[in-house]
């Protein structure tokens, strides 16, 4: 058999298969963010220093338009009231501002895991800190390419 | 493979000879005869979107277009319901075969201006704006009763004339690149351009939500774009060019089931 | 003038066990208005979001999200929520200008 012109329908569906949403490797935290992003963490950071680890942000790695991306964010946390998640906090690196979300938790909540759509002006980092009651502070951060920008925020 | 292909066009000859016999055109063909619909060229997150009632967005549009139903308006004093009682009902299959032949205004009509003409001649409303919110979301309501079944329209008779217009509309070459919708939906769908990968331009899917308006869009808001994408000149949405073209669009997609409301990028 | 907060949806599962932890899953109308955008006209089309969700159980917050621009339009928000007992949920979006939403659904237990 030739190659077809034009792919199969299998091509295209395995094509697709390769966007699924998936948990984004993390990149190391320190590197250079911009400007703004970075004033936006270190708002949250105060004078500590956040630890890598908890948390796991689901996003698509591609994102076919990037006024509709959704995410998932989740942090390990038993949820009780001695130990429980209080914020979530969702940055965006190259968005016009920076701020994407604040998410308050309580145990009540019982499982620390958050669920939104959000707009991406063009392919950047996501940064997420999630701010424990004992004042302990966790930090990830994700890469996810988009295709057609966002108008942003 | 060669007897095959002898075959197929001796088939092919028969039916025009028979169409000729009877007096009639002879069948169109297709140049796609086994269409794919577009959510075949969507990301898995767009269709997870698309496949949840919940979290399709669309779904807004679909309980204002409910409410809209059931509301009286105009002079009347009439809502839909006091004529066509339960949507579940009296609306199932309906997107499935429209645009459709309405012989006493003796031209095809699509399902949005059908609903003005209900409107205004019926209720004494006035006509909402084609791809308006209000229209958009009662449309959406109509569609989504016909969610699964095939599209079927009905280009036989006095409705050719219509569907031949949009044919000729659709294998037109237009616009500075001097394209036609097939140079872009039958020679190069699953290519991409630049950021998009191309379909084959199916209707089944609208209605749809899209995520890049974020908003439901109707068909020939859709078709709007894709003439300005070849820097052409677009006609009005709901004049006879882009109806017409819409009644064509339906039968490219005859047999694919109705996916509205969709969710496209 | 601020744009109308739609109708809101909200969903729980159907059946619910006492002690398990659910899903709640939002959604309302709402065009999320960036204030970076242009009219027609070139004019910047003033902000105008939801900037703040509210669950409340019984009366009392169990969880809120603060939005920014960068929410998209037609906000979707899930979180969880661990069902101890019955009892009644009341939402509310509110949007820049103060005006708000609110929506209940009372939670049941099998
Ligand atoms: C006074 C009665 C009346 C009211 C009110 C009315 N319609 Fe109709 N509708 C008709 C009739 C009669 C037809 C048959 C086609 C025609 O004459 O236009 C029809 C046809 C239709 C069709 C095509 C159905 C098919 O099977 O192909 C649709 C869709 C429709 N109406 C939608 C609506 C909507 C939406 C409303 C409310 C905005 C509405 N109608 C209000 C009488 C009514
Ligand atoms: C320059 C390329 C190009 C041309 C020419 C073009 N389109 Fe498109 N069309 C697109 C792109 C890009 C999209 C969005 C991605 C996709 O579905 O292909 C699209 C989408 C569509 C869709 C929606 C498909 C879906 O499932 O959502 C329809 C229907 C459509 N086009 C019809 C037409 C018609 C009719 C014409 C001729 C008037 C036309 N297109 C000409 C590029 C083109």
């Amino acid at each position: 058999m030739t190659t077809p012109r034009t792919p199969t329908r299998r091509g295209v569906l395995a094509l697709a298969a390769a966007g699924a949403a998936v948990a984004i490797l993390p990149l190391p935290a320190s590197a250079q963010l911009s400007a703004g992003a970075q004033a936006a963490v270190d708002r949250v950071r105060g004078s500590r220093t956040p630890q890598e680890g908890r948390i796991t942000l689901r996003a698509p790695p591609i994102a076919e338009n990037g006024n509709t991306v959704p995410i998932t964010v989740s942090v390990e946390s038993p949820m009780t009231a001695a130990d429980h998640v209080q914020r979530i906090h969702v940055f965006a690196d190259k968005n016009p501002t920076p701020d994407v979300a604040v998410f308050h938790l309580t145990p009540a909540t019982g499982r620390a895991q958050v669920d939104t759509r959000i707009r991406l002006g063009q392919t950047q980092d996501l940064i997420v800190l999630a701010e424990m009651n004992d004042g302990s502070l966790f930090i990830t951060r994700a890469e996810v390419k988009v295709t057609i920008g966002g108008c942003g925020g | 493979m060669r007897r095959a292909a002898l075959v197929g066009i001796g088939a092919a000859a028969l039916v025009a000879a028979v169409a000729l016999a009877q007096g009639g055109p002879p069948e169109p063909q297709r140049q796609i005869p086994n269409p794919m619909s577009g959510r075949h060229f969507a990301t898995p997150e767009t269709l997870a979107i698309q496949d949840d009632d919940f979290l399709n967005p669309a779904f807004l549009w679909v309980e204002e277009g409910e409410e809209a139903w059931n509301r009286v308006e105009g002079t009347s004093g009439q809502s839909c319901a006091s004529c066509h009682q339960d949507a579940r009902e009296t609306m199932r299959g309906v997107r499935a075969r429209m645009p459709a032949y309405h012989p006493r205004l003796q031209r095809v009509v699509t399902l949005e201006q059908q609903v003005n003409i209900c409107r205004t001649e019926r209720m004494g409303a006035p006509a909402l704006p084609i791809d308006s919110r209000p229209l958009n979301a009662i449309t959406t309501f109509i569609a989504l009763q016909s969610r699964g079944m095939p599209v079927n329209v009905d280009i036989s008779g006095p409705a050719r004339p219509f569907f031949d217009a949009g044919e000729r509309f659709y294998n037109t070459r237009r616009g500075q690149l001097d394209m036609r919708c097939g140079s872009c939906h039958e020679d190069n769908y699953g290519r991409y351009l630049r950021a998009d990968l191309l379909s084959q331009g199916m209707s089944n899917g609208f209605p749809t939500y899209r995520l890049k308006e974020q908003r439901v869009i109707s068909l020939q808001f859709r078709l709007q774009g894709c003439v300005n994408d070849v820097r052409g000149e677009a006609p009005p949405m709901g004049g006879e060019e882009f109806t017409n073209l819409e009644f064509y669009l339906a039968w490219r997609a005859q047999g694919l089931p109705v996916e509205s409301p969709s969710v496209r990028r | 003038m601020a744009a109308p907060i739609g109708q809101p949806r909200v969903r729980l599962p159907a059946q619910v066990r006492a002690g398990e932890i659910i899903e709640i899953r939002t959604l309302i109308s709402h065009v999320m208005e960036t204030g970076q955008r242009r009219d027609q006209a070139g004019n910047v089309i003033p902000r105008d979001i939801i900037r703040r969700f509210e669950a409340k159980f019984e009366g009392e917050l169990v969880f809120a999200m603060d939005l920014a621009p960068a929410i998209s339009a037609n906000p979707y928000i899930a979180f969880q929520f661990k069902a101890e007992r019955p009892g009644r949920f009341e939402f509310t979006w509110t949007n820049d200008a103060g005006e708000s939403r609110t929506a209940t659904q009372d939670l049941r237990l099998a």
